[in-house]
């Protein structure tokens, strides 16, 4: 709770602001059951360009936190703003990547990137950009091609183009690479980095693998599940690129699986 | 060979119910071009049968003069005949010829039966049942006005059909998305929607100004029902993860309803506007044989009318060609639209 209010003041000149936020789910008769707190009083703020990673066992209001950024649900209570603007709706502004690729399986693979263009009605003047990003993710020869000839791996980086192709201020990511194999995922998680530092994204990243949190990210929110809340939040130094074996790689590695297991066992305690 | 391509489609079949594509072409070498004697035998052999029941049983019933049928057998014969000494060469035609002999062997044998059930044995009796060579006959002799009959059946199932589907798209669409319209129009479609359109008829002849008018509105209604409850069922079923994702994409609800529901619903579509055209074709020949003075239900009334069965088959034989060449069009205009679900939903 100390660390939550410190993280606060820190950044008041923060792009992305989550201000004590609650999130209940109604029950199907009316009432609100006490399964349904989804989010207790989470209070979060990435500056500007920064990347942060948010870990935790799955329960913990992740998602609910992502959607909540992307504008798709509205927080119980609390606020959640970008600079100075609440946030009411979803926009083209803050991108946001599934867990499932979710392609419209209707659309070719071009179209799908260039939905978003299409959507904002300013595909005739940015036409050249869906080759650069199809390019990035190595599918040019799947142009013409429907989802379903493609592989998981390749349709989440379809998925990832797509969102990235809008240049966003901030791109909410929930575990967008666990569906990849290692090789790709690794190779994935340097072509964002590339595109977080080209473009200045702000990114929020939701991930289940440690490591990937703590090569990626600025810092790694940890959160604890029923209700969901952040335990703690970690920043990471290191510069980058990260060497995966370093010795402050793997301290960190230790430290934040220590925290999580502690996370657990409060759990087992409640 | 055929077993190891088998064994291979067998271990591939986890692979393949993941990933639909990659089925495609191992199912194109699994069927193998094989020489399986029916290929090239049941046609040759059905219509020898045929030529041979017509010319060699003694008839009970007297036939007309003409002699269509027996041309039609030896057409089928010979065309058979030039199927069977070609077909090794020609890798389309023998593929074809696979596919379809069979079925035609024992389409042009069961007409040879029937001819054995009329002409020949008289099991079922004339002027009800008149053999193949008497429906030819007759479709040959009544050309002119069956041909007539199909081109104003054709206007009028064209014109009722479009018109019903344009209305049934904008009310599916309608009442599919917006709550208000779900919660007024659902409702009025549920009890209003089953009643069979050719119930109306009494209220449409009074109100229509012309019986033409009022088929083209019949044929309209029992399109619009069963596209509407689908096209609305497919469009507040869209996968609320396709509209999320077009949200934060930046779309506007134009974008939402035209891009995304309606492309996600086409399968549904689909479904509707079979089953309206099914409904279409029963309400056109009703709609025809009580108002319309023209079209193949016309046809069909008139001709029982004056007791010339001959033709009353013809007619259906003409409808039936007619009718399942439209549901052919229906289909092929189904795989370009749908191309890209291929091979996840067959029918």
């Amino acid at each position: 709770m100390v660390a939550l209010n410190s993280e606060v003041n820190l950044s008041e000149a923060a792009s992305l602001r989550v201000r004590n936020v609650r999130k209940e789910f109604t029950s199907l008769d009316g009432g609100i059951t006490p399964g349904a707190l989804a989010l207790d009083d989470v209070s979060l703020s990435v500056a500007a360009g920064e990347l942060v990673s948010i870990v935790g066992p799955s329960g913990c209001g992740k998602s609910t936190l992502l959607r909540m950024i992307a504008g798709l649900t509205s927080p119980t209570a609390g606020e959640v703003a970008i600079g100075a603007e609440p946030i009411t709706a979803p926009s083209a502004d803050r991108g946001l990547v599934f867990q499932d690729p979710n392609l419209f399986p209707w659309l070719t693979v071009r179209r799908n990137i260039e939905a978003g263009l299409v959507a904002r009605g300013v595909l005739r003047e940015k036409r050249g950009e869906v080759d650069e990003f199809m390019r990035l993710v190595g599918l040019e020869s799947f142009a013409n091609s429907f989802p379903h000839h493609l592989s998981g791996g390749m349709a989440q980086r379809v998925s990832l183009a797509r969102a990235l192709i809008n240049h966003p201020r901030v791109l909410l990511l929930d575990e967008p690479l666990g569906a990849l194999d290692a090789f790709t995922r690794m190779r994935m998680q340097d072509e964002v980095l590339r595109l977080w530092r080209a473009h200045g994204t702000t990114m929020l990243f939701v991930t289940h693998d440690i490591d990937e949190a703590i090569y990626m990210s600025d810092r790694i929110v940890i959160m604890t599940p029923r209700p969901g809340r952040i335990e703690r939040i970690i920043p990471v130094s290191n510069p980058r690129p990260r060497d995966r074996s370093s010795p402050e790689f793997l301290q960190l590695r230790g430290e934040i699986l220590e925290i999580m297991h502690f996370a657990g066992r409060s759990l087992s305690e409640n | 060979m055929n077993t190891a391509v088998g064994e291979i489609t067998l271990q591939s079949a986890p692979v393949a119910s993941a990933q639909p594509t990659y089925t495609q072409p191992l199912r194109a070498i699994a069927t193998p071009l094989e020489s399986r004697p029916q290929t090239w035998l049941a046609v040759p052999v059905a219509a020898g049968l045929a030529l041979a029941i017509h010319y060699f049983v003694p008839k009970r019933e007297p036939l007309p003069e003409t002699n269509y049928y027996p041309v039609f057998l030896s057409v089928m014969l010979a065309l058979g005949m030039l199927g069977a000494a070609l077909y090794p060469f020609l890798v389309r035609l023998h593929r074809w010829m696979q596919k379809m002999c069979p079925i035609l062997g024992v389409a042009v044998g069961a007409v040879a039966g029937w001819e054995l059930m009329t002409s020949c044995f008289a099991v079922l009796p004339l002027p009800y049942f008149p053999g193949p060579e008497g429906v030819m006959a007759a479709i040959v002799s009544d050309r002119a006005l069956l041909f007539d009959s199909t081109w104003h059946s054709l206007i009028l199932l064209l014109s009722g059909y479009s018109i019903g589907v344009v209305v049934a798209l904008v009310t599916g669409v309608t009442i599919g998305w917006f709550p208000h319209a779900r919660y007024w129009g659902m409702p009025l479609l549920k009890v209003v929607g089953p009643i069979p359109a050719t119930a109306w008829i009494p209220l449409a002849l009074v109100v229509s100004p012309s019986a033409l008018f009022s088929a083209v509105g019949l044929v309209a209604l029992a399109v619009w029902f069963p596209v509407t409850m689908l096209t609305a069922s497919g469009i507040s079923n869209t996968r609320a993860s396709y509209l999320d994702v077009a949200r934060t994409l930046g779309a506007n609800r134009t974008y939402l309803i035209f891009r995304v529901a309606i492309p996600a619903a086409l399968p549904n579509i689909f479904i509707g506007l079979f089953m309206g055209l099914g409904t279409s074709f029963l309400t056109l020949v009703v709609a025809e044989t009580v108002g319309v003075k023209s079209g193949l239900g016309w046809y069909v009334s008139w001709a029982q009318g004056w007791a010339e069965y001959g033709k009353v088959y013809g007619a259906l034989v003409i409808m039936a060609a007619f009718f399942s060449t439209i549901m052919t069009v229906l289909f092929r205009v189904r795989d370009r639209v749908l191309v890209w679900q291929k091979g996840v939903i067959k029918w």
